[in-house]
């Protein structure tokens, strides 16, 4: 028997909106086998980074479980799943005036690291450590870098389960080649932990043990690779370009 | 004179003091002297006719500092005090100022401190004053700093204000006119809190040629406070200006900022910037999925921002 690292039993999501109710998530069950590395993609607008959402505790599910190492934590806020050992990295890193790159990293670690501690998480997203310890988490960053920087604070917590949402998302082509590296190295010493990662790109879906495709808030596939991405290839990303051009759905997909 | 341990917590408070300063140094407690030291480049004498102290600082001193911190613990004590700096040209020094009030008891206890500072050509002054009230009394804990710079030719003034804990009522007022190739750079940081207000108005003169100011505050507003940060610089000849005010309010708190800029000469370029709001969810959200509590998150982000 497998033991699940994570698992939702029938996750459903309402918001009010002016016409009513409207379902952004609708009975998603699925799990995250520990050890494993599971990739959620599919069209913008399917409802990928609300899930994520759901699993930090940042929004609760109007219907259904989520289980985390097997205890119920569907009413547990985002510090106590945070404190069991979730991590959860934004698609759009949130900015701080006055709070520097190393006090975000040391909060992340839970404990005072040594500034030598942080720059390790630095150099393993490859930012040149030194440059940015005393950097201020503000305006200044580009958007690269403070996407960087959001997975260095994850990689920093040592969580049981790491969530990205998008991590792709505003990164250069250059900086991409560094990014799947990260996510090989974690994937490589990924022992008695696990990771989920949303993401549209053929690389990331590649290093996947798993892959689940969210369309219209539902579970449309889940499998293993070998099974799922074969039938991905020249239909999802075809998907998500049409309503890109469209204008339906966008960067919070 | 001996200060008590009251007194020895207001100046580590305000001017990090452990022990008797490095430097020339002159210590008020109560209105009294309770120590002073000249030095060789710099001399600190007692003003004759009101209350205060003259302090010069001869031409081309350099890498020295002066202390002059003022600590209040009588209830009811209100003085009022001239001090005047003069930097010779050249110098390079470091002043740390700032006054700590505990009162006890239930009258007033105010110190209004007056600073005026002339600043020799191509002298270079960092300028540290931190303001810091304790004390369970019902009396408040009021401080009213002036000060007037008047900057020659090449000269640069860095001023720090501080003002985080405990005084219920200031108002600031500081006025600073600068000659050709000048430069002024303030950070101001403040936090109030229960009913206190803090009032500070900044009134910046650009007279020489390639002068440049950049004022800057930074202020939290909790409880029921109220502040107002009125900054205004003005621009008599070719020469850049810009003043910022960037705050956060909690709770019940009030802020108004009120921005100034008056050109009076084709080439002068004057910038305004303020921003006033709540603490952003998603930063509290961040620092959560951080595995802090909420009230952990919000003191994270307040010092940060004060930091």
């Amino acid at each position: 028997m497998r033991n699940d690292m994570l698992e939702l039993k029938n996750v459903s999501f309402q918001v009010a909106e002016d016409r009513g109710d409207k379902e952004i998530i609708r009975g998603v069950s699925l799990a995250v086998p520990e050890s494993k590395l599971v990739v959620i993609t599919g069209p913008n607008g399917g409802g990928k980074s609300t899930l994520a959402r759901l699993i930090a505790g940042i929004e609760k599910p109007t219907e259904g479980r989520i289980l985390f190492q097997g205890e119920d934590i569907t009413e547990k806020s985002i510090t106590d799943r945070a404190r069991l050992g979730i991590a959860y990295a934004f698609q759009q890193p949130v900015r701080f005036k006055g709070i520097k790159v190393l006090d975000l990293i040391r909060i992340a670690a839970g404990k005072h690291l040594a500034a030598a501690g942080a720059c390790e998480y630095l150099s393993a997203v490859g930012l040149c450590a030194r440059d940015y310890i005393d950097r201020e988490v503000n305006a200044s960053l580009s958007g690269g870098e403070l996407k960087r920087i959001e997975i260095a604070t994850v990689l920093a917590r040592g969580a049981a389960l790491s969530v990205f949402d998008e991590p792709e998302a505003g990164i250069d082509l250059w900086s991409f080649q560094n990014l799947i590296e990260v996510f090989e190295n974690m994937r490589r010493t990924i022992q008695n932990s696990s990771i989920l990662i949303i993401s549209h790109q053929e690389r990331i879906l590649n290093i996947a043990d798993e892959i689940v495709v969210l369309k219209d808030g539902r579970v449309e596939k889940q499998g293993p690779r070998d099974k799922i991405l074969p039938q991905l290839m020249g239909t999802a990303s075809a998907v998500s370009e049409c309503h890109m051009i469209s204008g339906k759905g966008g960067a919070q997909a | 004179m001996k200060l008590d341990e009251i007194q020895k917590r207001l100046l580590r408070e305000i001017a990090d003091l452990h022990a008797v300063p490095e430097g020339a140094y002159n210590i008020r407690s109560n209105s009294q002297m309770a120590g002073r030291r000249s030095t060789a480049n710099i001399e600190i004498t007692s003003k004759t006719d009101v209350s205060g102290m003259d302090i010069r600082i001869a031409p081309f001193t350099k890498n020295e500092s002066v202390h002059i911190p003022v600590v209040l613990t009588q209830t009811g004590l209100k003085e009022v005090v001239y001090n005047d700096f003069f930097v010779g040209e050249g110098a390079d020094v470091l002043i740390v100022a700032g006054c700590g009030i505990d009162n006890c008891g239930n009258q007033d206890a105010e110190h209004d401190g007056v600073h005026r500072f002339y600043v020799g050509k191509n002298a270079h002054v960092k300028y540290v004053e931190k303001h810091y009230g304790s004390g369970e009394g019902a009396g408040k804990r009021i401080l009213n700093p002036g000060t007037e710079v008047y900057q020659d030719e090449g000269s640069t003034v860095e001023m720090e204000m501080v003002q985080i804990k405990g005084v219920d009522d200031t108002v600031r007022t500081t006025t600073a006119e600068l000659k050709a190739g000048a430069k002024l750079l303030v950070r101001e940081r403040l936090m109030t809190h229960g009913e206190q207000r803090a009032i500070s108005t900044y009134v910046v003169e650009l007279n020489g040629a390639g002068a440049t100011a950049d004022v800057v505050s930074r202020s939290v507003a909790r409880d029921s406070s109220y502040q107002k940060f009125d900054a205004k610089i003005v621009g008599n000849a070719p020469c850049s200006g810009h003043t910022e005010c960037d705050s956060i309010i909690m709770d019940n708190g009030r802020i108004l900022a009120v921005p100034g800029l008056e050109a009076n000469d084709l080439d002068a370029a004057l910038v305004h910037e303020a921003a006033i709001g709540k603490i952003a969810g998603e930063q509290l959200t961040k620092l959560m999925t951080l595995g802090l509590t909420e009230a952990e998150a919000e003191e994270q982000i307040i010092n940060g921002f004060l930091q």
